[in-house]
């Protein structure tokens, strides 16, 4: 049978529409994902979920970073953030970000900080 | 037989879970195409390297106008990263940044928040990390120089090597082999002395 092929799982700027209901990215607090900050879900997923929303809360029951994630949806960063801050909006998962390279005063990292990471690479 | 995640009791029950209460900190991979940066993240990491990409579509028509791609077509651009459990609260996430850097500005953020960066650096091809090496310096972003050692690379002095990519003499520089894990885990040591170095530095006498 021939006919204009279309691809049986639907993959691509298509179904990242469906996904998303055809948002391009997040928009709020949650615009400022990064790419390890840590999911954690507040809880099991609730009946009725959109899938891969019930994926994230399912996998984030440990921590689980937004890069990790992403590689184990095989979702895009700008697409997976738009779930993420639908889960966030509606109190389902937690985001833990990065700690930040420098304090509000401009300093560098805390030296504790540094120091803890230093052991832990000693330990390697 | 080996019960994983039975016999470390501080250790989450499934097998590269991250404790409850863990935080994290990135630190990124940069440099060319070619130096390393993938081999690196592979030789320290704690779990298998993974990807993560990130798709530019029409919302950035001006720069697909730029680098001669038609407008809304789809480009993706890719990040590999691993991890290293530090302790039981803290993961370290390591980003080998696109080979092509003309990408990076792609990544909101991707810097940002980072507590810094090692730029590998091939010495048969000490052009192919000038942009980087920029980019770091532009960002802000405190480095160290991992000189990755090639098995046909000649020997460099290191200020030979400092002359040619122009870096201060603060900056260090630190020969490795990105495939050995130690040697990989020296650098990333070499830059958080460098940090705490940077650090103790700008802290000001009250």
């Amino acid at each position: 049978m021939s006919g204009p092929k279309r691809p049986a799982d639907p993959s691509g700027l298509e179904r990242y529409y469906v996904l998303t209901g055809g948002r391009s990215g997040p928009a709020g607090p949650a615009a400022g994902l990064d790419v390890a900050t840590l999911i954690v879900s507040r809880g099991a997923p609730a009946p009725g979920m959109q899938h891969e929303h019930e994926e994230i809360v399912r996998r984030c029951r440990d921590p689980l970073s937004v890069a990790e994630l992403g590689a184990h949806l095989g979702l895009p960063f700008n697409i997976l953030a738009v779930l993420v801050t639908d889960l966030l909006a509606a109190g389902r998962v937690d985001a833990r970000d990065p700690i930040p390279a420098s304090s509000v005063s401009g300093r560098g990292p805390d030296l504790a900080l540094l120091e803890e990471v230093l052991s832990g690479l000693e330990r390697l | 037989m080996v019960l994983k995640g039975f016999d470390r009791p501080d250790q989450p029950a499934i097998p590269g879970a991250l404790p409850a209460e863990s935080r994290s900190v990135k630190v990124m991979i940069a440099g060319g195409f070619g130096t390393g940066k993938t081999t690196m993240v592979r030789s320290v990491s704690d779990i298998r390297p993974l990807t993560t990409e990130e798709t530019l579509t029409q919302a950035s028509a001006d720069v697909d106008h730029l680098i001669g791609i038609a407008d809304k077509q789809e480009t993706t651009v890719s990040l590999d990263f691993g991890r290293i459990g530090i302790n039981d609260q803290l993961v370290l996430y390591l980003f080998g940044t696109p080979g092509q850097e003309r990408f990076w500005f792609l990544w909101n953020g991707l810097f940002k928040g980072a507590l810094g960066a090692v730029v590998l650096v091939d010495t048969r091809r000490l052009a192919s990390s000038f942009r980087a090496i920029e980019e770091m310096e532009r960002q802000n972003v405190p480095f160290v120089i991992g000189l990755n050692v090639f098995p046909d690379s000649k020997e460099h002095p290191i200020d030979e090597v400092r002359d040619a990519l122009d870096v201060p003499q603060h900056t260090p520089i630190i020969t490795c082999d990105a495939r050995d894990r130690k040697s990989s885990r020296d650098v990333l040591i070499a830059l958080i002395h460098h940090l705490k170095d940077r650090s103790a530095a700008t802290l000001e006498p009250r």
